[in-house]
C-alpha cells in the first residue's frame, strides 16, 4: 500500500507548490498593489467604447449543438488513435470492440441527422 | 496461439446486450419510420423489455462471470433485474398515453427508457467499482434527460437541471470514494477489496472511501441526509416520468447498495453498520413526519419513497442472509405498490388537465368505488397494515433486525410506521368521507390495468407469499 502512494508523492509535491503560487499571486495584489479606483476603471471594458449591451445574451441553441457533436466526433478520433498503434496486439476482440462503438456512434449520428440538428436554418 | 477468435465469454451479458441493440433499433426505427413506427415505440419497448427478461431467467442458476469478473450473473442479479424490468415495462404502460398526448411523438421516451434499464441491469450485475460507474452513469443520463423531457414546462425544466446538479455531485462523491478505496487496497474488484479489508492493513483511508461511496448510493436511493432532491424532482417532473423514477431506479440502487456493502467492504460490518443504522433511522423519520403536511400528492410520494427506502435500508444494516432477504422482498413488493398508487395519481385528469392536490380525491368513493377500493388497498399496504403485502415487506426487515440485535432500530422503524400510517389515512379518509370533489376523466385501460395487477399482488400476497419469498432467499444467498 505504502509503495503505491509512494510512487504519487511528486504528484502531492506538486499540488501543493501550485497551490501556494496559486494563492500567492491571489493574496499579493491585496497587500502590494496600488488602488484608486473611479467609474471608467470599474466599467466593462469593449475595445476602447462603452459596452453595447449586457453580456449575458442569448445564444442560439444550434451552436450548442455544433459544439457538442465537435465533441463527440473529437473524442472518438482521440480514442480511434491509441486503439490504431495498438491494433496489431490486440486482435479480434480489440477490433470488435471498436466496430461496436463506432456503430453506436453512428446511430446516434444518423438519428440526430434525421432529427434535423444538422440543418443551419 | 492463434488469437483470432478469442473473444470473451459474453453469455451472461445477453440481456444488456439485447435491451441495449433492442435501444437503438428502436430509435432508428422511430426516427426513419414514420409517425406509425413511433407510436408504436412504447409497445416494442416493453417488448424488448420482455426478452430481456427472458434471457434473464433463461440463464438458469448459478453464478457466470464476465469481463475478467467485474460482471457477475447470480441469482441475486436475476431476482433484482427481473424486478427492475417489471418496473421499467410497467413505467411505459403509465406512460402510454400521456406520452401520446402530447402530440409530438415523443418516441424518445421509450428508448431512453431502454437505455436507463440497461444502465441499471449493469449496476446490479456489477462487481467492481468501474462497472458500477459505468452502469450507474448509463441510468442517471437518461434519467435526467427524461426528468426534462416536458421542455417547454418550467417546472419539468427546474427538476431536470436539480436533478443533474445534484447528481453529478453524488458521482463526484462516489467517484473520489471510489479513487480513495483504489488507492488504499491497491484493486477496484470487489473481492480484491474485501481481501485488502481482511488483510487488515486498511487504515482509516478505506473507510472514508466506503463513507464516500455510501454517501453516492444514498443519494441514488434518496435516504436521508441525501434526499434534499426528491420532493423537488417527483413534483416538478411529469407525473409518469416521476412513477418510473420511484420504481425501478430505487431497485437497482438499492440492489447495488447491497452488493457493495455485503461483497466489498464485508469486513468492516462494523463501520458501515453505523452508517446504515443512522441513515435508516433518519429517513425513516423524516419520511414519517415531514410527509404530514403536504398537499401535493406527488410530494408526499416521495416523501413516502423517503420512508420506505428508510425501512429497506434497516434489513441491509443487519448485515445477514435474512436482512437481505427482507430487503429484496421490500423492493418488490414497494415497487408493486409504489406504480398501483402512481396509476391513481395518474387518473386524476379532468376535462382541463391533470391534477395533483390531494383535496382533489375528495369523495373518490362515491364516484368511482372500484379505484378508490384499490387505492385504498394500497395505501393501507403503504402504511404497513396486515394482512396487506406491506406488512410482510416490513415483518421481513425488521424480523432481521431483531434477530442481529438492533432492537432500538427496529422499535424506532415501528414507530415511525405508525406514525407514517397517519397521512396514508388522511387520504383514504379523504376520499370516503369528505364531500365529492368535480369527476375525473374516466380511467384508460393501461393504468387500470396496472392498478389491477399491483392492487391483486397487494391483497393478495398472504396467500401464497412462496415463490416471491423463497426467490429473494436464493438471492440473498448468492451474496454470501
Amino acid at each position: 500500500m505504502n509503495d503505491l502512494l509512494q510512487d504519487y508523492l511528486p504528484l502531492a509535491v506538486f499540488l501543493g507548490v501550485a497551490m501556494a503560487i496559486g494563492l500567492a499571486l491571489l493574496v499579493a495584489p491585496f497587500v502590494v498593489a496600488y488602488r484608486r479606483p473611479d467609474p471608467e476603471k470599474l466599467s466593462a471594458y469593449e475595445c476602447g467604447f462603452n459596452a453595447f449591451d449586457d453580456a449575458r445574451m442569448k445564444f442560439d441553441v444550434r451552436f450548442y449543438l455544433v459544439a457538442i457533436l465537435f465533441i463527440i466526433f473529437d473524442l472518438e478520433v482521440s480514442f480511434l488513435f491509441p486503439w490504431a498503434v495498438a491494433f496489431g496486439e490486440l486482435g479480434w476482440f480489440g477490433f470488435w470492440s471498436m466496430m461496436v462503438f463506432l456503430a453506436v456512434l453512428t446511430v446516434g449520428f444518423a438519428y440526430e441527422w434525421k432529427k434535423g440538428a444538422l440543418e443551419w436554418d | 496461439m492463434d488469437q483470432a477468435f478469442d473473444l470473451p465469454g459474453l453469455y451472461p451479458v445477453l440481456p444488456e446486450i439485447a435491451l441495449v441493440g433492442g435501444a437503438m433499433a428502436l430509435l432508428m426505427l422511430a426516427a426513419f419510420g414514420g409517425a406509425r413506427a413511433a407510436g408504436a415505440s412504447n409497445w416494442l419497448a416493453i417488448v424488448v423489455l420482455g426478452l430481456a427478461a427472458v434471457l434473464v431467467v433463461a440463464t438458469g442458476t448459478g453464478k457466470y462471470e464476465a469481463f475478467a469478473g467485474s460482471f457477475v450473473l447470480d441469482d441475486f442479479a436475476r431476482f433484482m433485474k427481473i424486478v427492475t424490468l417489471v418496473g421499467s415495462a410497467a413505467a411505459i404502460l403509465l406512460a402510454q398515453e400521456s406520452v401520446g398526448d402530447q402530440a409530438r411523438g415523443q418516441y424518445e421516451y421509450s428508448v431512453l427508457i431502454l437505455l436507463s434499464t440497461a444502465g441499471m441491469m449493469v449496476m446490479i450485475s456489477a462487481a467492481d467499482l468501474i462497472a458500477l460507474y459505468l452502469g450507474l452513469e448509463l441510468m442517471s443520463l437518461a434519467l435526467y434527460v427524461i426528468a426534462a423531457s416536458e421542455r417547454d414546462s418550467l417546472r419539468s425544466s427546474e427538476a431536470g437541471l436539480k436533478y443533474f446538479v445534484l447528481g453529478a455531485l453524488s458521482s463526484g462523491m462516489l467517484l473520489y470514494g471510489s479513487s480513495l478505496v483504489y488507492g488504499f487496497s491497491g484493486t477496484v474488484g470487489f473481492a480484491g477489496i474485501a481481501r485488502a479489508l481482511a488483510g487488515g492493513d486498511s487504515g482509516i483511508g478505506l473507510t472514508i472511501g466506503l463513507v464516500f461511496i455510501f454517501a453516492g448510493l444514498c443519494f441514488k436511493v434518496s435516504a436521508v441526509p441525501f434526499h434534499m432532491w426528491t420532493p423537488d424532482v417527483y413534483e416538478g417532473a411529469p407525473t409518469y416520468v416521476t412513477a418510473f423514477f420511484a420504481a425501478a431506479p430505487k431497485v437497482a440502487a438499492m440492489a447495488v447498495f447491497m452488493r457493495t456493502a455485503t461483497n466489498a467492504f464485508a469486513p468492516i460490518v462494523v463501520q458501515w453498520q453505523q452508517i446504515i443504522v443512522f441513515v435508516a433511522i433518519a429517513s425513516m423519520a423524516l419520511g414519517a413526519f415531514a410527509a404530514i403536511g403536504q398537499t401535493n400528492i406527488k410530494r408526499l410520494m416521495a416523501y413516502s419513497s423517503i420512508g420506505h427506502m428508510g425501512f429497506a435500508l434497516v434489513g441491509l444494516s443487519a448485515a445477514t442472509p435474512e436482512g437481505l432477504q427482507g430487503v429484496a422482498i421490500y423492493m418488490a413488493i414497494y415497487m408493486a405498490m409504489t406504480l398501483g398508487a402512481f396509476a391513481c395519481i395518474l387518473a386524476m385528469r379532468r376535462a382541463d388537465g391533470a391534477v395533483e392536490q390531494i383535496a382533489d380525491l375528495a369523495g373518490l368513493a362515491r364516484r368511482s368505488p372500484t379505484v378508490a377500493f384499490f387505492l385504498a388497498m394500497l395505501l393501507f399496504s403503504l402504511a404497513g397494515i396486515p394482512p396487506l403485502a406491506g406488512f410482510f415487506a416490513k415483518f421481513y426487515v425488521f424480523l432481521a433486525a431483531i434477530k442481529a440485535g438492533l432492537y432500538a432500530l427496529a422499535v424506532i422503524g415501528v414507530i415511525t410506521s405508525v406514525i407514517g400510517a397517519y397521512y396514508y389515512l388522511l387520504i383514504i379518509k379523504v376520499m370516503y368521507f369528505d364531500e365529492p370533489a368535480p369527476a375525473f376523466e374516466p380511467m384508460r385501460g393501461e393504468l387500470r390495468m396496472v392498478l389491477g395487477v399491483s392492487g391483486l399482488f397487494v391483497l393478495l400476497f398472504f396467500i401464497y407469499p412462496r415463490p416471491v419469498v423463497e426467490a429473494a432467499a436464493l438471492a440473498a444467498k448468492s451474496l454470501f
